[in-house]
């Protein structure tokens, strides 16, 4: 039977990869912005499962720690991302970065 | 499976650090130099906003009923759990990130329903509230080295009250700089830039 705390880790790997896929594939900002904050959640999640490693015992306090001050990090990351993406926006008319834009 | 980490470290050393929940210990003590450096973090992403975009003030807007209803009815209960939140960090799960992130949403919720702030508090009260949490930890960070410690290391029968007084300047400035950057952009009074 695999171990609750590597399946959370598993899960976490996933998102990871979901995320890193689409924020190569597609172009627009803002699928890159939410493509980057469900990398995040991913990590956090590799973070949380594996605090719980070994059974009957009160959780790893460090990764709980890292993955606090993560999110809130993210948030304000994700903030500055956006803004950035509205200055792209203004600046060309579209919210895609111009090495993106396709060739005409 | 063998035990790895440092659950075992945090758990020999807790009773020095003047706080009884592990997490709190480990944010505010032990790794306390990680999270001084995740408040400049913040406010360098406030400084990076503010200097790509201003946004105005807007007027302050009447909501629709039922926002209006919730937004008298939840802010108090959120502002009361922010405090609990901040308090019970010291023995439990909570602490200055989780307050500052419900403050932050009472913020957001009263910037969506409406809910304008003045002009003037807008300038340097605000300023002062964002940078408070940051300028408070550095203080202290440094001010116990005035005793002839290292930085961040704090004497053992204040070391309780210095974390909280720290947790509570970080509550109040995360929740000022996660609800200014909703509004997106540096916000200017009425008389332009």
């Amino acid at each position: 039977m695999i171990h609750p705390a590597f399946l959370y880790a598993l899960t976490g790997v996933s998102l990871f990869a979901l995320g890193l896929y689409a924020l190569i594939v597609y172009p627009h900002l803002l699928r890159k912005i939410l493509a980057i904050n469900v990398m995040g959640s991913g990590v956090f999640l590799i973070l949380v499962g594996l605090a719980r490693r070994v059974p009957g015992t009160l959780p790893d306090p460090v990764p709980h720690a890292m993955a606090i001050t993560g999110i809130v990090v993210a948030v304000s990351a994700t903030a500055l991302a956006l803004v950035l993406m509205l200055r792209v926006h203004a600046a060309t008319g579209r919210a895609v970065l111009p090495d993106d834009q396709p060739k005409r | 499976m063998r035990e790895s980490g440092l659950r075992e470290a945090v758990a020999s050393e807790i009773s020095q650090s003047g706080v009884v929940n592990p997490v709190t210990a480990v944010l505010l003590n032990f790794r306390g130099y990680d999270t001084l450096l995740e408040m400049g973090v913040l406010l360098l992403a406030l400084v990076g906003v503010w200097s790509l975009s201003s946004v105005p003030l807007p007027r302050q807007r009447a909501a629709g009923a039922v926002l209006e209803v919730l937004m008298q009815a939840l802010i108090p209960v959120m502002l009361l759990v922010a405090g609990y939140l901040l308090w019970v960090g010291g023995s439990a799960p909570g602490g200055a990130f989780q307050a500052g992130a419900v403050l932050a949403a009472a913020g957001v919720l009263a910037l969506l329903a409406g809910q304008r702030f003045q002009a003037s508090l807008a300038n340097w009260p605000l300023r002062v509230l964002i940078v408070s949490g940051l300028a408070i930890f550095v203080t202290v960070a440094g001010g116990v080295m005035v005793g002839g410690a290292r930085l961040l290391e704090y004497p053992l029968q204040y070391a309780g009250s210095l974390i909280l007084l720290i947790e509570a300047a970080a509550t109040v400035s995360i929740g000022a700089i996660l609800t200014v950057l909703f509004l997106g952009g540096r916000p200017t009074g009425k008389g332009g830039e």
